[in-house]
């Protein structure tokens, strides 16, 4: 790999795991002096390496560096350094010298530590994903706003703010205990689901950077799915449907950025490596009692990897829809509910059912009404188009509208 | 948006009236569509509960006897509450029931609150 390349991906992966050791050592009060460490170790090697080229283990002397800063900074900062020292002296009884382990289960420990600290309820969940990015992902600033489509200042004072009410909070960042896990558990779940859906649905262009995202919170399931105490069955029936979601992910948008609609997509692009660990973890996930969202999306996930339109197909898609809205109600739950009827039970009894939906503020709603009406009215079917495309906000869903109804509008 | 109990019976004793396997199979699809259309409305207003099919019918001088039905034969299938405009809306909902399809009916009953 190139250098140029090598480095922003060297330092993404080792910002967040250097940052998350030292958050575990000082505690969220001290979390800008974690940051500031790490950062300054990262400046050292931007400039001592273009000047020497990289050292033969670029991230053994990422280490070594970090852990010497860290020991000056305490020097220099005698009663910062005081502090931390007696603290973690009293919880290890060891030796007056800090040890930075920067071994990969303590770097493991530290970011599900981190995870649990990061997912509190005390801040917003938009938030939670912003710190999520920034301290479990090594995004910077700049990255995060184009993921959100906002400019710097807003995701800046958005994370400043949540680490505010973390340090105010006085949350411990700790490995979760049983009981942490069991009341925390669905806010964790909730804020990667949430982070892989930006990088999934997001409307930004940047292919490179949504499909990081999706990454991103693959990894950090993938932690909770590695540590027995959260292997829990909501956690693999989210990797499941994170899995079957992503293996789509080359077929879903094309070469100028555009999203390709499902009928449409080359299924020789989706990955059937992906496919298969979906469906490992999806048998992983159906023990125990609980029948959670993660579950009913993941099976519905599952059925879209099957490309062939069989009654079956639909006739699952259409009950699990029907059981994920009795669970928790969703707009789009209930339109693509109704696009699954329209293919069980044909488009007249769906167009019954849509127009008892009453969702006049959705431009997918126009759609759904558009799509149900193209075999029975096109007049009417254009219309409904009109409409979405007159409440659609992004470029990429409108250029989708109009493409249907100058579809429609060649066939009159 | 008011409250509304749906309760749904049939005669679930009498021999004769009793759905055959098949139709019974056939029916439970139409039970999901049924309430997964009530959702997708988001007019659900508790979330669904079954409800044992024996039960306890506690009589006028306290006794009680087993089984869900009193006097007459159709006994209760399940409950739901909903949430509707008002009794037009409410019925609407209750005419899709399959419960008609299988020799039943379902009673409407508006919630009324405190305030009124």
């Amino acid at each position: 790999m190139e250098e140029r390349e090598l480095l922003p991906n060297l330092f993404r992966q080792e910002y967040q795991k250097i940052v998350s050791v030292l958050c575990y050592l000082f505690g969220i009060e001290h979390i800008e002096i974690a940051e500031d460490i790490v950062s300054d170790t990262f400046l050292s090697a931007t400039e001592l390496w273009g000047q020497k080229g990289l050292p033969e283990n670029p991230i053994a002397w990422l280490y070594t560096v970090a852990k010497n800063k860290t020991r000056n900074y305490l020097k220099r900062n005698s009663l910062f350094g005081q502090k931390i020292t007696a603290e973690i002296q009293y919880n290890s009884h060891l030796t007056a010298e800090i040890e930075i382990d920067l071994s990969v289960k303590n770097i493991t420990d530290s970011q599900l530590a981190m995870i649990f600290t990061v997912c509190n309820p005390a801040i917003s969940s938009e938030s939670q994903v912003a710190l999520a990015l920034n301290l479990l992902c090594g995004f910077g600033i700049q990255e995060i706003a184009d993921a959100f489509l906002t400019n710097k200042e807003v995701v800046y004072k958005r994370i400043n703010r949540a680490k505010q009410k973390l340090k105010e909070a006085h949350i411990k960042i700790e490995q979760p205990g049983l009981e942490e896990i069991n009341n925390r558990l669905d806010t964790v779940l909730t804020t990667l689901y949430l982070l892989f859906s930006e990088g999934y649905y997001s409307t930004a262009q940047n292919t490179v950077l949504r499909k990081d995202l999706c990454a991103e919170a693959i990894r950090l399931t993938y932690l909770l799915t590695e540590n027995p105490t959260t292997n829990k069955p909501a956690v693999n029936a989210l990797m499941a449907l994170m899995c079957f979601h992503a293996s789509r992910f080359e077929a879903r948008v094309n070469e100028s950025g555009e999203t390709i609609l499902y009928e449409d997509q080359d299924e020789t692009l989706w990955n059937k490596e992906l496919m298969v660990k979906g469906g490992y973890y999806l048998g992983k996930a159906a023990t125990g009692t609980q029948l959670t969202k993660y579950h009913l999306e993941a099976g519905i996930a599952y059925w879209h990897t099957q490309k062939e339109d069989s009654h079956q197909k639909w006739e699952n898609i259409l009950q699990l829809y029907n059981n994920l809205l009795l669970l928790e109600y969703s707009p789009i739950a209930a339109l693509n509910r109704t696009f699954a009827l329209a293919k069980t039970n044909g488009k007249w009894e769906a167009i019954l059912e849509a127009e008892k939906l009453n969702l006049t503020d959705n431009h997918f709603y126009y759609s759904l009404l558009g799509h149900l009406y193209t075999d029975f009215d096109r007049a009417k079917a254009i219309r409904h188009f009109e409409i979405a495309h007159h409440l659609a906000s992004s470029a990429a869903d409108r250029a989708t509208i109009m493409k249907n109804i100058s579809r429609l509008e060649g066939l009159i | 948006m008011n409250d509304f109990l749906l309760i749904f019976r049939r005669d679930f004793t009498s021999k004769e009236a009793q759905p055959s396997s098949e139709e019974l199979q056939n029916s439970i699809k139409d039970w999901q569509n049924w309430f997964g259309g009530i959702a997708a409305q988001n007019k659900l207003a508790r979330p669904l509960q079954r409800w044992d099919g024996e039960g306890k019918v506690v009589q006028q001088n306290k006794q009680v006897i087993n089984g869900p039905y009193a006097e007459i034969k159709e006994s209760i299938g399940g409950v739901i509450i909903i949430k509707a405009e008002d009794y037009d809306d409410a019925v609407s909902i209750a005419q899709g029931c399959p419960i008609l399809q299988l020799g039943g009916n379902v009673e409407v009953r508006m919630a009324n609150s405190l305030k009124d």
